[in-house]
């Protein structure tokens, strides 16, 4: 490697920037890795603040808790149905029949080009009107936490549809024209031997989607859904500690998103060594 | 007796370039076939139009009697008659060799998994690999993995195998291993086109050399007579370049 060649030639010290080897790997080898530093000090400040200064730490917490419960609700409810939809927006983009290639293609580039927060004021404000003057109102109603589960799904869907779409083309035609000469139909094929290889692919850009969901899941708090950022502004305007407020809101948010990509990056790792180590 | 394999006058183009152009061809029960020729001349494109991973512009195929390109008919029960072993492989990276090899049994046929796992390994014993069922494909030398693909293909009961240049992806000292798999399979009867340009394996199992040049049949005849003895000026040539 390009590292001892650096020191075998002691005389003139050369820096040979071949393959990359003389960049320093990503820190997160060791005890003071960048991750624990981060998680175990934010986490740490979270757990003293209210031991060292009970006022007003000691309220703020228990006051965010059961935002954080519904931050997490609606991250989870979000990044189901967005996957589900992805899935299916996914498969509309390699379809060879036009109309549904059409449709799920359209998709994609509409909502990828409207701004999240735009498209959460839509559904939670723009939408009910319509549903009334088409006589709907009956039988939906959306609620804030609803509009924002379904506008964060419609949303992220679009992304996700995006990356399964890479995956499924990332593979070599040979599988798909290897289990159909095995007889296999193409819903079978893709079922048993191309969405398994898929999801290896596509599970770290999930994993990103996950946690770049989570975060904007704090946008949903201007739609009277009492998330963590909610419940941290409430505090702080009725008790004018805004500093105090929102540092507890952005440690919550930061172990939470540190927590959810060190569980992304285990399962990467789960998945590279089971049967396929070299 | 009928045939297994019948071609007629098969014709394809992409755009201008005709790469068949009027191909006739019978494989009869028990025969092995060798198609060989130049790169581009539409070797690849015959094979893989018996079991329609491409389809014919015009002409007919026809698999135990069976159409291939008649557009009604279920090319499943014909794919299912007709292994096929590819230049790639093709094993699926994501299952060990048993799971391989058992995967398409259970999918298509509904075969009960224990009995198709003991078929794998029974064909996994047949190429010489029963040691490596739990082996996942890239663990695996190239010939290994290409003599799994044949047991895989083999688990299906076919009438008929293809071959599309399976050794063509392999290092010397592998060709032999799976090209010894094939005489095999050859000897114990298995009706066999094979696209290759293996010589030795042609003198040992080969019935037939259909020598192929721009999208038609030049010359067929026996091996021997075929490398000693090319009738065509074409393919003298060719034997001249890979001789």
């Amino acid at each position: 490697m390009a590292r001892s060649s650096k020191n075998d030639q002691g005389q003139r010290p050369t820096i040979t920037v071949s393959d990359g080897t003389l960049i320093p790997l990503k820190g997160d080898k060791g005890v003071l890795s960048a991750w624990n530093i981060s998680f175990f000090g934010a986490a740490a400040i979270l757990i003293a603040l209210p031991l060292l200064k009970p006022e007003p730490y000691s309220r703020i917490i228990p006051f965010a808790r059961d935002g954080i419960v519904v931050t997490l609700l609606v991250t989870l409810a979000s990044i189901a149905c967005a996957l589900a939809i992805g899935l299916l927006a996914g498969l509309g983009r390699i379809s060879h029949f036009k109309p549904v290639n059409l449709i799920a293609t359209i998709y994609v580039e509409v909502i990828r080009g409207i701004p999240l927060l735009v498209q959460l004021f839509y559904i939670y404000y723009a939408l009910p009107p319509l549903i009334k003057v088409a006589g709907l109102d009956r039988f939906i109603h959306l609620d804030g936490p609803s509009s924002a589960i379904l506008a964060m799904s419609i949303c992220y869907g679009a992304y996700m549809a995006e990356i399964f779409r890479a995956g499924l083309q990332s593979l070599p035609k040979g599988q798909m024209e290897a289990a159909l000469a095995l007889g296999m139909s193409r819903h079978q094929a893709m079922r048993k031997v191309i969405l398994p290889q898929t999801i290896r692919v596509i599970l770290p850009p999930i994993g990103n989607e996950f946690i770049a969901l989570l975060k904007d899941s704090s946008l949903v708090s201007i739609l009277a859904v009492s998330d963590l950022l909610r419940r941290g502004r409430e505090f702080a305007s009725t008790s004018f500690m805004y500093f105090e407020s929102y540092t507890v809101v952005a440690l919550v948010y930061l172990v939470m998103t540190l927590f959810f990509s060190r569980l992304v990056a285990m399962m990467e790792d789960k998945l590279r060594h089971h049967g396929t180590s070299h | 007796m009928e045939p297994v394999i019948k071609i007629t006058d098969a014709r394809k183009s992409y755009g201008t370039l005709e790469v068949l152009r009027g191909i006739n061809l019978e494989v009869k029960k028990g025969e092995v076939v060798l198609i060989i020729g130049p790169s581009g001349s539409g070797k690849s494109t015959l094979l893989r139009s018996i079991n329609r991973l491409e389809n014919l512009d015009s002409g007919e195929i026809l698999v135990e009697g069976k159409s291939v390109t008649d557009p009604k008919s279920d090319i499943r029960l014909i794919r299912e008659e007709a292994g096929m072993v590819f230049q790639s492989f093709n094993l699926f990276p994501h299952l060990d060799c048993v799971g391989n090899i058992i995967l398409s049994p259970m999918t298509v046929k509904g075969t009960p998994k224990a009995e198709a796992v003991e078929n794998a390994l029974n064909l996994l014993e047949k190429v010489g690999l029963r040691d490596k069922a739990a082996s996942f494909p890239d663990q695996l030398s190239g010939g290994q993995q290409q003599r799994v693909a044949i047991a895989r293909a083999l688990a299906m009961n076919p009438r008929v195998m293809l071959f599309d240049e399976p050794t063509s992806a392999l290092d010397p000292e592998m060709i032999k291993e799976v090209l010894d798999v094939m005489t095999d399979l050859a000897k114990e009867g298995m009706t066999m086109l094979v696209v290759s340009h293996e010589m030795g394996f042609a003198r040992a199992a080969a019935n037939r050399v259909v020598f192929m040049d721009q999208g038609e049949i030049i010359e067929e005849s026996t091996p021997e007579e075929f490398f000693t003895r090319p009738k065509e000026e074409r393919a003298r040539r060719f034997l001249d370049h890979i001789l």
